[in-house]
């Protein structure tokens, strides 16, 4: 029998994390420099679903790209849709029938809450606790069934089009989402009491992965986790863009930086989406859902243009330089999630790693967005 | 030494809690749906794979303008036609007629786009999901034949 290996009191070794690991929800790698239990250095590793979406956007016509912009998150998909179609329209001078984007607010804040729940149930998940994952997911399906059945599909919609919409809502839909709210607040109560409270979560978020307000700025995250690091900011609110300016509703703010912040702020943001929603199910005006004056081909002028939407995981942003042609001469997206990630590195050194795949929960990565 | 067991008084209690709404749900109706027993019906705009759709006397409605081809994200569909001489009131006229309509499926990404840019209402959705094969043939559908079929 061979003598156990005696690690020398100063010597690390490489944990490699993914790229097929379930804590980091994807095919995300990362390399980590481990002092027995303690991370040394983090080094995330991209790329493992890199689809060229930037490149599909100066290859395709605008119309042509709208597909991709719901493979990019495909948790909250609706928001990105919604970014482009607005930067497109503002660029071209369509103008959207209140109706179209009284909708486009209710089907992404449905959408925002669904990306939260699968979030929180996850997270939960990754922390030991299976059941909150069930529960979440079968409200989540309640909120796939309403926009399956106005869009036709159930996570990758195709729904905005410039200057409208696909499809109109039907009774059905305002009837199924206003019987949605009170039942989503009723488990939002639930999830409160079986989860919030739960002394084992408690101890394993409170006070652990502090994230500086200063280190958000630095990385430019945004979002929940900026929010939760006590930064007051919602392109929503800040550079209000659709309807948003007509609600009435409130961003989270917490202080505390730590993974449990993080976490109080996406549930919270639940029950303001729930606010959004019912006021624009009252407030729903009746009317065209397309524009009237609107080109055949869209050909944007000569310039450059910008729109920051603000989906589930943070500012998403939208930078089309268009040359006149059909199809975009370049097309960058800023992708929230990408920035968020690289907090990691940076902000668990010296962590417990049990703690860090928390800390990479509380984030709320998707993958195939980070990538593009 | 109270925080101790103030601790363990107030973590406790937080567990029975969570045990306690567990156990509600414990005795709450199944919501799953058993899937290859039980299977519930698509919703009426649900966005299946691209289908002809036929005119009062079975032919298809299509008339092979190319539209959807080019409104395709994916280049997923390839139709091509074919002039035929018909009669009409006496007079020989010239008339495109659709010979092949191909969808490779495995490009496909369900936008819709096709069915919303076609003018005539030729194609439609089919609501059918159950698509699973491990030959990437089976994915090559012949739009055209299957039409002939469903009239068949």
């Amino acid at each position: 029998m061979s003598a156990p290996i005696q690690l020398r009191p100063d010597e690390t070794f490489l944990l490699n994390v993914g790229p097929q690991h379930p804590a980091t929800h994807g095919v995300l790698r990362v390399k980590m420099q481990m002092d027995g239990e303690y991370i040394v250095k983090a080094e995330t590793v991209l790329g493992y679903v890199h689809r060229m979406h930037e490149k599909m956007g100066e290859n395709r016509t605008y119309a042509q790209y709208l597909p991709n912009l719901s493979r990019l998150d495909y948790l909250g998909a609706l928001g990105y849709t919604h970014g482009h179609v607005l930067a497109v329209e503002r660029a071209a001078g369509i103008e959207v029938p209140e109706r179209a984007e009284y909708i486009r607010a209710i089907t992404v804040e449905l959408n925002r809450v669904a990306s939260h729940l699968f979030w929180f149930g996850a997270f939960v998940m990754d922390l030991g606790g299976f059941s909150p994952l069930m529960y979440a997911i079968q409200d989540r399906e309640h909120i796939l069934d309403m926009l399956e059945a106005v869009t036709g599909a159930r996570l990758t919609y195709c729904y905005y089009r410039f200057g409208g919409l696909y499809n109109d809502v039907d009774d059905d839909f305002i009837e199924a989402a206003k019987r949605f709210i009170p039942r989503m607040r009723k488990s939002l109560k639930k999830y409160d009491a079986l989860v919030s409270g739960n002394v084992i979560f408690r101890n394993r978020l409170e006070g652990i992965a502090p994230v500086s307000a200063e280190m958000c700025r630095k990385y430019g995250a945004t979002g929940p986790v900026a929010r939760g690091s006590g930064i007051n900011f919602d392109v929503r609110k800040n550079e209000p863009y659709s309807v948003y300016p007509e609600f009435e509703f409130d961003v989270p703010v917490y202080h505390e930086c730590d993974s449990l912040a993080r976490y109080k702020v996406r549930m919270d943001e639940m029950e303001q989406s729930l606010r959004i929603i019912e006021q624009g199910l009252e407030k729903l005006p009746d009317g065209p859902i397309m524009a009237e004056k609107k080109p055949k081909t869209i050909k944007l002028p000569v310039g450059d243009y910008y729109q920051a939407v603000e989906t589930a995981r943070g500012s998403f942003g939208i930078r089309i330089v268009s040359d006149g042609d059909k199809n975009a001469y370049r097309l960058k997206l800023r992708s929230p999630t990408y920035s968020n990630m690289h907090l990691f590195d940076e902000a668990c050194e010296g962590m417990l790693i049990m703690d860090a795949l928390a800390f990479m929960g509380s984030l709320d990565l998707v993958i195939p967005e980070i990538d593009r | 030494m109270g925080g101790y067991f103030s601790d363990i008084f107030y973590g406790s209690k937080s567990l029975l809690i969570g045990m306690g709404i567990t156990f509600r749900e414990f005795f709450k109706p199944t919501v799953t749906v058993q899937y290859p027993y039980q299977t519930i019906k698509m919703s009426a705009r649900f966005r299946g794979h691209i289908e002809l759709i036929a005119d009062e006397e079975g032919k298809p409605k299509c008339v092979a303008c190319g539209m959807c081809q080019r409104a395709c994200p994916s280049g997923c569909i390839s139709l091509d036609s074919v002039s035929v001489d018909i009669e009409v009131d006496g007079k020989v006229k010239k008339k495109k007629v659709l010979s092949k309509y191909d969808l490779d499926f495995t490009k496909c990404s369900l936008c819709g786009q096709c069915v919303e840019n076609c003018n005539f209402g030729a194609i439609d959705f089919s609501k059918e999901y159950n698509l699973a094969s491990t030959r990437k043939e089976d994915f090559h559908f012949n739009l055209l034949k299957r039409l002939e079929e469903r009239n068949a």
